[in-house]
């Protein structure tokens, strides 16, 4: 049993810790989502949303700037103009982190086949590979890197190189994966990942000891920070297992023996340094990190698995009825979770896994998986969590919050639109009767400024003129005028009836005519340059008259605009979204039942592997029962034996008879002690 | 017979347990159509929030209020009050991630609303702490003159100067 099943730990472990390349968080591009010198306001906004990985509506904002920035006459007159080529690639980024991998790869092969300097082009296939190495294409991401001419942009640079030996790990390329990863050593950000992948690398390439030194080194180093800690137990565990599997035992036990008793692996540590320990023949020793084990939390695996290996361990020891204890309370365990887990898979199968992960607050709470069990009829969550924590099924559960999003989002917009369209109607019902009667009005006042715009025009032409032809009777009072006009009507009136004339009459006319001459003639520049500033005056009325009445054709031209033409684009809209909203409850039952069945899936097979462990402990503990009450019989004929011999021995010391029949002198075999066994005493 | 029932059953659960597989491509066909959804809701938003932004906040009476603040880790905001013609428009609590992403350049919209031409009062006030726990306030007025065009105003808080100063957009 002892081979078989830490095999096949070692074996589980190392291939959940070769599986993949450990990937270092990439470290925020600052081109992108990050500007020193703000010129738009909207595109900040985008940035507070992208910055709180709100990336729909940081995607939207921008969506829309970049739309609206595109249909200007003069673009480059636009502060949005100094955002533009980075709003276009962060949109690419955003997108990728929204998981639209499909539309930020065709923007970036739209980059490497257009007409942009190599630098962009190295840049975009690099972003390219990342989207294809996301997306486990490993082919197609070394394809994206080839296309890389000459250096990469310095920033990138490490993660280009570090992203290439990852694609080569993947690729079953080895020995180049080495080559770089050396050459890789040293980088800061990229500090501990590198060595973990190098020393993966080696391994994988065949150079075990060169691989083992690498991976000692990494995990010796006292790293600073979570990540940093589980990235040194994960390799101290790795290196355990390996050096497990070439059964060297005791190296093994000194990795184990490093890894964090409180750390994600301490689980997989205390299991894997028992197994050592027993697969050197040392049970005793194994027992000590077993019973450690044995007492934390009994959802996980590893804990599980020690229920049966304490047990195992006591049997070695040949204290068969300890074990048979052990055994005892591992059924019980077993037994509960069985009912745990068929309980958790009911609890999936009624909708409560999808109900949970509906809730907003699910993608809130920092353990929300954690939390989820707190749910009325929730799953038990503990036996999900490797699942939940794994890449793909963190992309489905993300997907599916998306769908969710997508779906209130859009239900809210559909009510939005309703509100809209009553907004509307209230417009029009308020608008539309006022209007005609507005109308009349403004047409009015229209009349009334073409009017004065024209007499302004008169006017100035006059004043115009009268700077070339001095013509002082034109700027006549009007009683002035009146006056010129009565003694012209004397005239006429002495020239049609001559009767009347007299000397007299004439000296006086010629007089009246000639103060009058006399005073427009001198008062000539100053009623100039008077009527030149009343014009001035003039212009100052007309144009508050045409800025209220370019006031009134705006308020009319806004009263009209906040009803009408929006009832094409509201039914458009609604049928769109009607449409989205049909897609998405469909995509999401879709991804719904792959959430459900990978969980299901899960739980499944870890009540298989219970009902397993439940067989083997029933086995073992009859097996147990058996040899325990094997010992106890061996025990007792043992202690007859020994009375009776003790007895023989007083009888012949007391008084010794010659005419009594003789003592045999040897036992019949029933009554042979056995012989002693070495090592497997029972001690209890 | 038995023979025949027994087929059938194993036929039927042979089907049900590749029912039950997740396949990569399913998985990868799904994918592809979440993205072509996600794509068609983000046209129809956009296109959503310009025609929200025409028929609820016109150009011409349109006012949008905006908070920034110093890159400084510092200073940490933990509220702002606005009001626009001596009334209360928008107070807002903020969370570590908004603070955060403020403090990385993000700009934060605060309030729109629909004003008439003219001027019109602006009053800020904020309160927020100092990594040392020093707590800061401060109030400041503005006039924000709306023309024709809509009017953009930025308001950006020094916290640790106990400063807030305005930019007209």
């Amino acid at each position: 049993m002892n081979s078989r099943l830490a095999r096949a730990v070692a074996g589980a472990a190392l291939t959940v810790l070769c599986a993949a390349p450990v990937q270092a968080k990439t470290p925020e591009d600052p081109s992108a989502l990050h500007t020193d010198n703000l010129r738009d306001l909207f595109f900040g906004e985008a940035l507070f949303n992208a910055h709180q990985d709100r990336y729909f509506d940081a995607i939207t904002r921008l969506d829309t700037e970049l739309q609206q920035f595109r249909l200007l006459d003069d673009p480059e007159l636009d502060p949005f103009s100094m955002h533009f080529g980075q709003a276009e690639f962060a949109v690419g980024d955003l997108e990728l982190s929204y998981r639209m991998h499909l539309e930020a790869g065709r923007a970036m092969e739209q980059v490497l086949q257009g007409d942009v300097p190599q630098p962009i082009k190295n840049e975009a296939a690099y972003r390219l590979a990342k989207i294809h190495y996301h997306k486990q294409q490993f082919a197609n991401a070394l394809h994206a890197l080839e296309l890389i001419e000459g250096r990469v942009p310095e920033r990138v640079r490490a993660d280009e190189q570090f992203l290439r030996a990852r694609v080569y790990m993947q690729l079953g390329r080895f020995e180049e994966a080495v080559e770089l990863l050396k050459d890789l050593k040293g980088e800061k950000s990229l500090a501990g990942f590198v060595e973990y992948n190098l020393g993966i690398a080696l391994l994988k390439a065949g150079e075990t000891e060169r691989g083992v030194v690498e991976l000692d080194g990494l995990g010796r180093k006292a790293g600073r920070g979570d990540a940093m800690r589980a990235l040194q137990d994960k390799t101290n565990l790795l290196l355990g297992f390996q050096l497990m599997e070439a059964e060297e035992y005791q190296r093994a036990r000194t990795y184990f023996d490093r890894v964090q008793l409180s750390g994600p692996f301490s689980n997989q540590a205390l299991l894997g340094a028992g197994w050592v320990e027993a697969n050197a023949g040392r049970y005793d020793r194994a027992l000590v990190p077993w019973q450690l084990l044995k007492q934390r939390k009994s959802t996980d695996a590893a804990v599980q698995e020690a229920m049966l290996a304490v047990p195992y361990a006591y049997g070695k020891l040949e204290v068969h009825s300890t074990a048979a204890v052990n055994y005892g309370q591992a059924l019980d365990l077993f037994g509960n979770q069985v009912d745990v887990l068929t309980r958790s898979i009911n609890s999936i199968r009624e909708g409560k896994l999808l109900e949970a992960l509906r809730r907003k607050e699910a993608s809130q709470v920092k353990n929300w998986v954690v939390e989820l069990r707190k749910l009325p009829d929730a799953p038990e969550t503990h036996y999900l969590l490797d699942l939940m924590a794994s890449n793909d099924y963190q992309e489905f559960l993300r997907n599916y919050q998306d769908l969710n999003d997508l779906f209130e989002r859009n239900k809210d917009w559909l009510q939005s639109l309703d509100a809209f369209d009553e907004i509307i109607a209230l417009r029009r019902s308020y608008y539309e009767p006022i209007l005609p009667g507005l109308d009349v009005q403004f047409r009015q006042i229209d009349a009334r400024i073409k009017m004065r715009l024209e007499q302004r025009q008169r006017l100035a032409m006059r004043i115009e003129n009268l700077l070339v032809n001095r013509r002082p009777e034109l700027l006549a009072k009007s009683d002035e005028t009146e006056s010129r006009l009565i003694l012209q009507q004397i005239r006429d009136i002495l020239d049609y009836n001559p009767s009347l004339q007299s000397e007299e009459t004439e000296d006086r006319i010629a007089r009246l005519e000639g103060v009058l001459k006399f005073r427009l003639s001198r008062e000539f520049d100053d009623r100039l340059t008077k009527a030149y500033k009343n014009l001035q005056e003039l212009d100052e009325v007309i144009a508050t008259l045409q800025e209220s009445y370019q006031r009134y054709v705006r308020t009319r031209q806004a009263a009209t605009h906040s009803y009408e033409g929006y009832t094409d684009q509201i039914a458009s809209l609604r049928a769109g979204l009607n449409r989205a909203q049909e897609r998405i409850d469909q995509l999401m039952s879709r991804q719904g039942r792959m959430l459900e069945q990978l969980a299901i899936s899960e739980l499944e097979e870890r009540r298989g592997q219970l009902e397993s462990y439940q067989i083997k402990a029933r086995f073992a503990l009859a097996d147990s029962y058996d040899r325990a009450n094997e010992l106890q019989e061996r025990r007792a004929d043992a202690r007859k034996v020994e009375e009776y011999q003790r007895q023989v021995e007083q009888m012949k010391q007391a008084a010794p008879d010659s005419r009594s029949e003789p003592l045999p002198t040897d036992n019949p075999p029933e009554l042979e002690a056995p012989a002693p066994k070495g090592e497997g005493a029972d001690n209890e | 017979m038995c023979r025949i029932l027994l087929a059938t059953v194993l036929l039927m659960l042979a089907v049900m347990t590749n029912a039950q597989e997740v396949s990569r491509e399913e998985i990868r066909g799904l994918d592809e159509q979440i993205q072509d959804v996600k794509k068609d809701v983000i046209s129809l938003t956009s296109e959503l929030n310009r025609l929200e932004e025409k028929l609820l906040f016109p150009s011409n009476t349109q006012v949008a209020l905006f908070v920034s603040l110093p890159d400084s880790a510092e200073f940490s905001l933990e509220s702002v009050e606005v009001k626009l013609n001596n009334q209360v428009v928008a107070h807002h609590l903020y969370t570590y991630r908004e603070i955060e992403a403020l403090q990385l350049g993000g700009v934060q919209r605060i309030h729109t609303a629909n004003v008439q031409t003219g001027t019109h009062p602006l009053e800020v006030t904020y309160f927020g702490k100092s990594k040392s726990g020093k707590e800061y306030r401060a109030t400041a007025s503005y006039s924000v003159e709306k023309a024709v065009g809509p009017k953009f105003v930025e308001i950006q808080i020094a916290g640790n100067q106990s400063a807030i100063n305005f930019k007209d957009w």
